[in-house]
């Protein structure tokens, strides 16, 4: 096993280390020099030189990519050109907003898909299972989005009894904020849940055809306990790993789930900050998503190797 | 297997049959608006805006006064031609990779295929957000976003297709008979992996679809005044409280589009590799 977590941890700081030079680059191929951008149309060649300079923007590519580099490693984010406060404050007061939003939708996809899942495998081919699967190919469908404007159609334009965006922010207590993430939480969760629906479904239709689920009903185990307690935990592995996958959906999508209900979290810095040329804003969200999205990764397939030991060897 | 079992085993076949349907109605509501749509898609008539469905205007029309219905035909076009271009990306280029992988070995397949394992990682759609930032919202950058993603989906799904098709006899002979690397994959291993990739093709259409719905719903695919299912949604959002209709046919022709094309697949996974099926 600690081979197994040496191996998957250098590979974890190589795709870090990728991850970074992509953003970067892609960052670098951006029109127009952000000191020119900053000070508008009116500026002096003086001006804009003497803001490039102050920003860094004079040195070569590589300075500059270590320097962010270093800079991330660190926990400096640097300055936003347009808010003139430090990233990382504004980084954090967002995470407050996305982070709660992508826990409640993955706690709900998790939930909703493990039970529909495992009713599904459980009665396979009778009418729930049928219309599971009808519902899940649906769901596979929607874009989130369009979920999320339904959603506010019927809870807050024609029931009137939700928000329909905006967020009074944790100062106004927990109830009212969390209440402003409920319904981008069901918008986000449902929709990912699908996939996780079919997939827990046949992973669990496969363990059931095994030789120790046999032997678990000969011993005169209930339904139960065969399912949730022999079928389940070895249908883990699968499951994980799509949900692990899942995870870079998840948050590709609260960017845009956000933009609906008007919340102000990551994505919605993302946007203002593409908006106002903020490269080094744009940067480092992008790069922080990539990270967490790349950690769960990493963690899922740890998770995965430690139930499932044949794994250790695939690598 | 013979044309006529495939043909009979696919009329036996709900899900390609209910695909083939769907997907066959948004083909045909895409050329149809080519050549004829009941107004001007583009067309803005302010006098006669915000109405509700009627003879005249089969689904009303919106706030500008363009008619619904012919927007919502003209943005079929849109989505199926964003996915055929898209998918033909990530195939061109998806398909080469794979198979220089599969062929190469050592080295080179392990940096392809690292390469892919890191685009899987990676929130696609982010990407695609900041490429269309970058280099201004718009249609081409929109596809050339998605199409990118296309490319280590299908590196991976043809490397690994590849490979089984690699170890079989008639590979072996066709190397002892003197074929180079070039020559065996694009006669032996491309026409025996070729059902692996119509299937996987048309679930990345699929994605295809409702990625350019997301980015023409942020602002960043289609541009005014070209049609798109993501544009009209955006559009309905902000009238809400005064026309919620406006926001529920665009996004129903996206469940339907998306919907046709997944079951499609799911058909032909069924039709194409009958071991799958035993599965299911």
């Amino acid at each position: 096993m600690a081979l197994y977590l040496l191996q998957r941890i250098v590979l974890l700081l190589a795709t870090l280390a990728f991850a970074s030079i992509v953003i970067f680059a892609v960052m670098e191929v951006l029109p127009g020099n952000a000191a020119e951008v900053m000070l508008g149309a009116s500026a002096t060649p003086e001006a804009v030189a003497a803001l490039a300079h102050k920003l860094g923007l004079d040195q070569s590519i590589t300075a500059r990519y270590f320097a962010w580099v270093s800079g991330l490693a660190r926990g400096d984010l640097g300055l936003s050109y347009a808010y003139g406060s430090p990233i990382r404050t504004l980084i954090l007061d967002r995470l407050a907003v996305s982070a709660p939003l992508a826990l409640m939708a993955m706690a709900l996809t998790s939930v909703v898909a493990l039970a529909a899942g495992v009713t599904a495998a459980a009665r396979r081919n009778r009418p729930s299972d049928v219309a599971i699967v009808a519902v899940s190919q649906i769901g596979l469908a929607v874009p989130n989005f369009w979920f999320a404007i339904v959603l506010v159609l019927i809870f807050s334009v024609w029931l009137r009894i939700a928000p329909a965006g905006g967020f009074p922010g944790w100062s106004a207590g927990a109830a009212p904020a969390l209440g402003a993430l409920i319904l981008p939480a069901i918008a986000l969760g449902l929709v990912q849940a699908a996939i996780l629906t079919r997939v827990t479904r046949s992973a669990v239709i496969d363990v059931l055809n095994e030789d120790f689920i046999r032997t678990a009903r000969a011993k005169g185990l209930s339904r139960g306990a065969i399912l949730w307690r022999h079928a389940l935990p070895n249908a883990l592995t699968p499951i994980l790993t799509i949900m692990g996958l899942q995870f870079a959906n998840l948050i590709a999508g609260a960017i845009i789930v956000e933009n609906v209900f008007t919340l102000p979290g990551v994505g919605n810095l993302i946007f203002q900050a593409i908006s106002n040329r903020d490269i080094l804003v744009v940067e480092d969200c992008v790069m922080l998503l990539a990270a967490i999205v790349i950690a769960v990764n990493f963690l899922v397939d740890v998770a995965c190797a430690t139930i499932d030991p044949r794994l250790r060897r695939a690598t | 297997m013979t044309d006529q079992t495939f043909l009979s085993r696919a009329r036996a076949n709900p899900s390609f049959l209910w695909g083939a349907a769907l997907v066959g109605l948004i083909i045909f509501a895409a050329a149809l608006s080519t050549i004829w749509t009941p107004y001007p898609p583009e067309a803005i008539d302010i006098p006669h805006k915000l109405l509700p469905p009627s003879s005249t205007h089969w689904l009303g029309t919106d706030q500008l006064g363009h008619d619904v219905a012919s927007q919502l035909l003209a943005g079929a076009r849109v989505s199926i031609l964003v996915g055929v271009i898209a998918v033909g990306i990530g195939v061109l280029f998806g398909v080469a990779l794979g198979l220089a992988a599969a062929s190469a070995k050592g080295l080179i397949e392990d940096a392809i295929m690292r390469l892919s394992d890191f685009a899987f990682a990676f929130p696609a759609l982010l990407l695609a957000i900041m490429l269309t930032a970058i280099f201004g919202p718009g249609v081409v950058n929109a596809i050339i976003a998605i199409g990118i993603f296309n490319v280590p989906v299908f590196a991976k799904v043809t490397r690994a297709a590849a490979n089984g098709v690699l170890t079989r006899e008639y590979v072996l002979a066709a190397r002892a008979a003197g074929k180079g690397p070039v020559a065996i994959a694009i006669e032996h291993v491309l026409p025996n992996i070729a059902s692996t990739l119509i299937v996987q093709a048309t679930i990345q259409f699929a994605i295809a679809v409702l990625a350019e719905v997301a980015l023409s719903y942020l602002g960043l695919g289609a541009q005014p005044p070209l049609a798109s299912w993501g544009r009209m949604l955006s559009e309905a959002q902000r009238l809400l409280f005064q026309a919620p209709r406006l926001a529920v046919f665009p996004g129903l022709a996206v469940v339907l589009a998306v919907l046709g094309l997944n079951l499609l697949g799911d058909g032909l996974r069924d039709l194409l590799d009958p071991r799958l099926r035993a599965r299911r």
